[in-house]
């Protein structure tokens, strides 16, 4: 079971490497992946540098071209294909057709991942997706364990599942509330609650943080203020202010590592491209004792209370859950 | 330009649904969607109920088509989307890429429905040569991104072999998830739902703490907090669109099929207080142009 980590940054992908991720995955500088925030991602300059510091430790690099092409540009998306294979990288990882389709038939000895953002969520689905040669499949974070299971048994495709991070309650690549609040859709822009929407004031009834100038939420003092994540806040339904959607919180499956391991899960993807170098080390740094710790001796294997203190640190709200793997959280 | 009126995307019972249809059948509508597309648990009408119900709209002359779940997570799901598929009767409405899947394989046409990530003309292509007929398009496309699509189209040659239909009026569907909304709102697990569904049959209101409508919750599936209405924006869909849907929450659905082809005919114009039409003008969906 491999380790994947993200990077933001080639000082990101550089401490993922050293703390023991067998893989690595990053966007480039543009609107084809799903995390284009300013300020993150690899040029062609620092992806090179990535890749050679990866590769010279044999590690490997998945380059996520996971928008939507537009009518009007999608060369644009094909360049980013054509680049992730020009520059030696060893995966790409795509959700949309075209890319799929242009990847298939321009380079067809590049491994291909199916992103989250196909939102592939049965066999069907997945079948689908094999016309293109896909050999792994990310899973979206909507299945219950069982249903991961169930999955890995019916299919003989590699699956992958999200191991820790941020928490999307909505089945990825299948949500408009940003664009419906923003008019920037994360298929196509490639950012949920852009930063540049957010804004926070201080009032008479607390800390209030906006997007778009909508009230996502107000904290009273000593309140843990996190970003406003549209789906996160807190709002009004029939006059119970409220987590309508959901709460704050992020993904922690440590306490499923055995079983992820036991229906032959082929990696673990740790979410947060967005986040800093220091949280790729100390995250990457946690899991690979981890996993180290279960392939030693599954039988044995107990979460240590370090991780877990750990991980919680560096979670949203400092808030863990096993999120759609435990049927109650549903 | 043809209308066509969406599935009933809330979980209403047997009896509003028949008779919700009875309206419909004498309607001047052309096309009309049936069937289940958000929750596999609401079963007031079992997969034989649509059917008559597709048998009886037909005779009437509809062009009818049944539409398919979006998300599938149970493996119990899948063994139904099989059935629903391959009905034998009734076209259907691919609302996730597993269906797709399976009407290809079958060699049934269908229609890809707005659930599909389909934004270009590269991906129509693919799904054309898989049997897809007609397209609905993602509810956040804009008239723009639809003129560049048509123009991308007609580049590699398939301008022509599909409809295109987009959402004119109704609550519009965000997002879906694994968790109900519904069910939590009540404080119950999805596994004792309970079918409460069926006590909001508009859907559950989520509102900014400052009273500005922001969502709607239906179940798994998370709507527009108002009503998008693209009546005013009829013209500029000329030689863009082929079908405009009309998606219920209510028997005023039926209504609105007369006023959109009144205004299609004079091209009056309405207010849209307390309507939206963002998304085809490029902007916020949520918000409206005059």
């Amino acid at each position: 079971m491999e380790l994947l980590s993200p990077a933001g940054s080639l000082p990101a992908l550089k401490a993922a490497v050293d703390e023991g991720a067998d893989a690595i995955y990053l966007g480039l500088k543009d609107d084809t992946n799903a995390r284009h925030f300013a300020g993150l991602n690899f040029t062609n300059k620092t992806m090179t540098q990535g890749i050679n510091y990866a590769h010279d430790r044999n590690r490997r690099v998945h380059v996520a071209v996971n928008t939507f092409a537009h009518p009007n540009r999608s060369q644009a998306w094909f360049d980013a294909v054509k680049k992730t294979h020009d520059m030696g990288a060893d995966v790409l990882i795509a959700s949309n057709i075209a890319v799929l389709e242009y990847a298939a038939t321009h380079y067809p000895e590049l491994e291909l991942h199916l992103s989250v953002q196909a939102a592939a969520t049965n066999v069907a689905a997945i079948n689908f997706f094999k016309q293109f040669g896909v050999k792994r499949v990310v899973l979206p974070r909507v299945l219950s364990y069982q249903q991961v299971a169930n999955l890995a048994q019916d299919s003989d495709i590699e699956l992958e599942v999200f191991a820790f991070g941020s928490l999307c309650i909505m089945a990825e690549g299948r949500c408009y509330l940003s664009s419906y609040m923003t008019g920037e859709s994360p298929n196509t822009v490639g950012a949920c609650s852009p930063a540049k929407f957010v804004r926070w004031e201080e009032t008479n009834q607390g800390l209030e943080s906006r997007l778009n100038d909508v009230l996502i939420d107000r904290f009273s003092e000593g309140e843990n203020a996190g970003y406003p994540t549209l789906c996160k806040g807190r709002f009004n339904v029939e006059g119970d202010i409220t987590h309508a959607l959901e709460e704050p919180t992020s993904l922690n499956t440590l306490s499923l590592l055995p079983q992820l391991n036991n229906i032959g899960i082929s990696a673990l993807k740790i979410e947060g491209r967005q986040r800093s170098p220091a949280y790729t080390r100390q995250v990457t740094k946690t899991w690979r004792a981890a996993i180290d710790a279960m392939k030693k001796s599954p039988g044995e294997f107990q979460v240590q209370d370090e991780w877990n203190k750990c991980l919680s640190a560096l979670s949203e709200g400092s808030q863990t859950t096993l999120g759609a793997y435990e049927r109650t959280w549903q | 330009m043809k209308f066509s009126m969406g599935n009933i995307q809330f979980y209403w019972d047997k009896e509003s649904t028949s008779d919700f249809y009875q309206k419909v059948a004498d309607s001047s509508v052309e096309h009309v969607y049936l069937g289940e597309s958000v929750c596999s648990k609401r079963r007031e009408l079992r997969l034989s109920d649509w059917l008559d119900m597709g048998r009886e709209l037909s005779k009437k002359g509809k062009s009818v088509v049944l539409s398919s779940l979006a998300l599938l997570e149970a493996k119990s799901e899948l063994a139904t989307l099989k059935k629903v598929c391959l009905n034998g009767e009734l076209e259907v409405e691919a609302n996730d890429f597993g269906a797709v899947e399976i009407l290809s394989e079958a060699k049934v046409p269908f229609v890809a429905g707005a659930a599909l990530n389909i934004y270009n003309q590269h991906d129509l292509k693919v799904l054309l040569d898989r049997g897809m007929t007609r397209w609905v398009a993602p509810v956040e496309l804009s008239r723009d991104w639809l003129i560049n699509l048509s123009k991308g189209c007609e580049d590699i040659g398939i301008k022509d072999k599909f409809e295109t239909e987009v959402y004119g009026y109704g609550y519009l569907s965000l997002a879906y998830s694994a968790r109900c909304f519904t069910a939590r709102s009540e404080d119950r697990p999805k596994d004792q739902c309970n079918l409460c569904c069926i006590k909001y049959p508009e859907g559950r209101k989520i509102d900014s703490q400052e009273g500005l409508e922001l969502f709607r919750m239906n179940g798994i599936q998370t709507m527009s907090g108002t009503i998008q209405n693209l009546i005013n924006d009829l013209p500029s869909m000329e030689g863009l669109v082929d079908i405009v849907r009309i998606s219920p929450h209510s028997l005023e659905a039926v209504e609105w099929v007369k006023k959109f082809r009144n205004a299609l005919e004079d091209k009056s114009r309405i207010s849209l207080d307390g309507f939206c039409n963002g998304y085809w003008h490029k902007i916020e969906g949520m918000k409206a142009i005059q």
